[in-house]
């Protein structure tokens, strides 16, 4: 059913994709692919269109040219019953949260399990602080409003939230920016975790190179609208763009680099 | 794809064999709970129980919680539970499950029936009066705000309130003019088809007259500016203190009282006089419409009743309401305005509490100035 390149399952394909606003082009001719149960890190300058893609690829950004195939499906010719269903086996985490600011915390991570499944309040309640204490909450948490939460707080929330059905491939935009060094390496480590017990697929956005050297099994830059370089990161450190070359070995990168090599 | 989840069981010698299979995954979560919560039921009888997972196709969080529970559950009463057959990374993510707490829950109780209607009637007038504390605390703030701009003339934000004179009252213009001229018109209409019952035709002039200039029309108008206008000032400046746009303001040494709320009031103290003269016109030329074309009373002959019918005073005593009801409307916009919290909810709330409630002062004004003017006699 879906396509496969050696041994493993494309989960994601992205084709020449154009995506612009007015006369500006933000994505041209961008190809992608996302392997099953890779963590896939997006770097890229500001407004290189990292974000774009990522809402591209969700659907939520209208392409100009191209196609976008999930699970080995070609999300344009869908029909909407069927699109719906594909879209329950993603999980999206947005930059600044984006939770239901009128529910509570344990009600954001409930809302899509009670929409989609048949399951009773108090398998309900488990499953949120459950899911609150993997993204290392407690259930203390659980009854307050997003307006009372501390930025840090709302990206576990975001996180819990976009986990909440166990989904498949996880769409997660800055998982870890605005976190101190302590909770972003939570985070990643959670994220490797998931990786490992729920197969779990990852295409993440970030700019954290703490998190691209330990949890990423794969890198990809955009600039100049398209994917400039693909690989790990020893590839990123042998790259010659000249934009790659000043990431990962200018002042912050070149420290991480040195650390990474001591070990 | 997936199978249907599957848990037999059998009692052998005081054990209690478990043999899951199939799908242990979100989409069967519910149906499986029912499954085990029956044979926890069923475990009084035995000693021990063992699961056997090793048929089990898909496994995720909400398997591995059920498992999880099944676990605690048996453990709490006495029973030892042996999982046996689990792959290796469903161990790992069962693992995980063992390390969730799930404190438990401590909700304040619901207080009795009797205390619960008390407990609204106190919240109530407790907000009543906060209400009224921060209606009059604004109202202080815009006073000495203004008193500060008056000895800095030049501190006003003269573009802010261009701006919003331009929002507020000329773009008002169109929709006030229609409706006043709609109200005009009705009351004219109500008015022959009734007056003319005992041939008192003449006197719809007098009546159209004296009801718009002095009560309607700024009614109308005022009720308008609060949905139109109010309701907006309410949103804006909610929004603002939702995204701390105020605390920025204020951490950078300026006031949101005179920079935010003083060109806003004073716009709306400005505008709506002038609006309830267009209206109040607007709806004299709908009357008059009216009377000549469907009550048959010459153009001519209606102006001449309406200068006999009113005088100054009729349009003075509708003018002069006008620039408190903008003063209400803006007070209680602004200062709903600061009370939304973080919630889009609470905006929601808040601007609708505005509207209602700048509608309710504006008619509780207008009621008063009739008192007042009936006991100085105009």
């Amino acid at each position: 059913m879906s396509d496969v390149t050696g041994n493993r399952e494309i989960v994601m394909q992205a084709s020449n994709l154009e995506v612009g606003f007015g006369d500006r082009v933000v994505l041209d001719g961008l190809s992608l692919d996302v392997m099953r149960g890779e963590i896939l890190g997006v770097v890229g300058g500001s407004g290189s269109g990292k974000s774009v893609l990522l809402r591209t690829i969700i659907g939520l950004l209208p392409k100009r040219a191209g196609s976008i195939k999930l699970f080995g499906c070609d999300i344009d010719v869908l029909a909407d019953a069927e699109r719906r269903a594909l879209e329950r086996r993603l999980g999206i985490m947005f930059q600044r949260g984006a939770l239901f600011s009128s529910l509570t915390v344990r009600q954001n991570v409930q809302f899509q399990m009670r929409e989609t499944l048949d399951l009773s309040d108090r398998m309900l309640d488990e499953m949120a602080i459950a899911k609150l204490e993997m993204v290392g909450l407690s259930a203390e948490e659980s009854d307050k409003l997003p307006a009372e939460l501390s930025g840090g707080m709302t990206k576990r929330v975001a996180l819990a939230r976009a986990l909440a059905l166990d989904p498949e491939f996880v769409f997660l935009d800055e998982p870890t920016s605005g976190l101190d060094p302590i909770s972003a390496s939570e985070i990643d480590d959670l994220i490797k975790t998931l990786q490992g017990t729920l197969g779990l697929t990852v295409f993440m956005v970030t700019h954290d190179l703490e998190s691209l050297y330990s949890v990423c099994d794969r890198i990809a830059v955009l600039a100049d609208g398209r994917v400039v370089e693909t690989g790990t990161i020893s590839t990123m450190l042998g790259s010659e763009h000249p934009w790659i070359k000043s990431y990962f070995q200018g002042k912050r990168g070149g420290a991480m680099t040195d650390r990474t090599q001591n070990q | 794809m997936s199978t249907v989840p599957l848990l037999r069981g059998t009692i052998t010698d005081g054990q209690l064999q478990l043999d899951a299979a199939g799908s242990w995954t979100s989409t069967h979560a519910g149906q499986l709970e029912k499954l085990l919560d029956n044979f926890i039921e069923k475990s009084s009888e035995v000693g021990g129980v063992i699961v056997e997972m090793s048929a089990v196709i898909e496994f995720d969080t909400f398997g591995a919680w059920l498992l999880e529970r099944l676990r605690r559950e048996l453990f709490a009463r006495g029973k030892e539970v042996r999982i046996f057959g689990l792959a290796d990374h469903d161990r790992s993510l069962f693992r995980e499950m063992e390390e969730i707490k799930q404190a438990a829950e401590q909700r304040p109780s619901p207080p009795g029936r009797a205390f619960a209607g008390l407990e609204i009637v106190g919240r109530r007038v407790a907000g009543l009066g906060r209400d009224t504390l921060a209606f009059a605390n604004m109202f202080g703030a815009l006073v000495n705000a203004l008193g500060r701009v008056l000895v800095r003339p030049r501190s006003f934000r003269l573009t802010s309130a261009v701006h919003q004179l331009d929002r507020v009252g000329w773009q008002a213009v169109p929709i006030i003019l229609l409706i006043t001229f709609l109200i005009g018109a009705i009351i004219a209409q109500q008015g022959i088809f009734h007056f003319r019952k005992f041939g008192a035709d003449i006197y719809v002039v007098d009546m159209v007259g004296i009801l718009v200039l002095r009560e309607l029309s700024v009614l109308l108008v005022a009720i308008m500016v609060a949905g139109r206008s109010g309701s907006s000032y309410t949103a804006e400046l909610g929004s603002m203190k939702m995204r701390e746009e105020i605390d920025a303001l204020k951490t950078m040494g300026f006031d949101p009282v005179e920079v935010l709320i003083l060109p806003r009031v004073l716009v709306l103290i400005i505008v709506l006089p002038m609006l309830t003269f267009l209206g109040s016109m607007a709806a004299l030329y709908g009357g008059g419409l009216v009377v000549s074309l469907y009550g048959g009373m010459s153009p001519d002959i209606f102006i001449d009743r309406l200068k006999e019918a009113i005088s100054l005073t009729h349009f003075e005593v509708g003018m002069i309401k006008a620039p408190f009801m903008g003063a209400i409307i803006g007070v209680i916009a602004c200062t709903e305005g600061l009370n939304v919290k973080g919630s889009a909810a609470s905006l929601g709330q808040q601007t609708t509490r505005s509207v209602v409630k700048s509608i309710f002062m504006v008619i509780l004004l207008d009621g008063l100035f009739a008192i007042f003017f009936a006991s100085i006699g105009i």
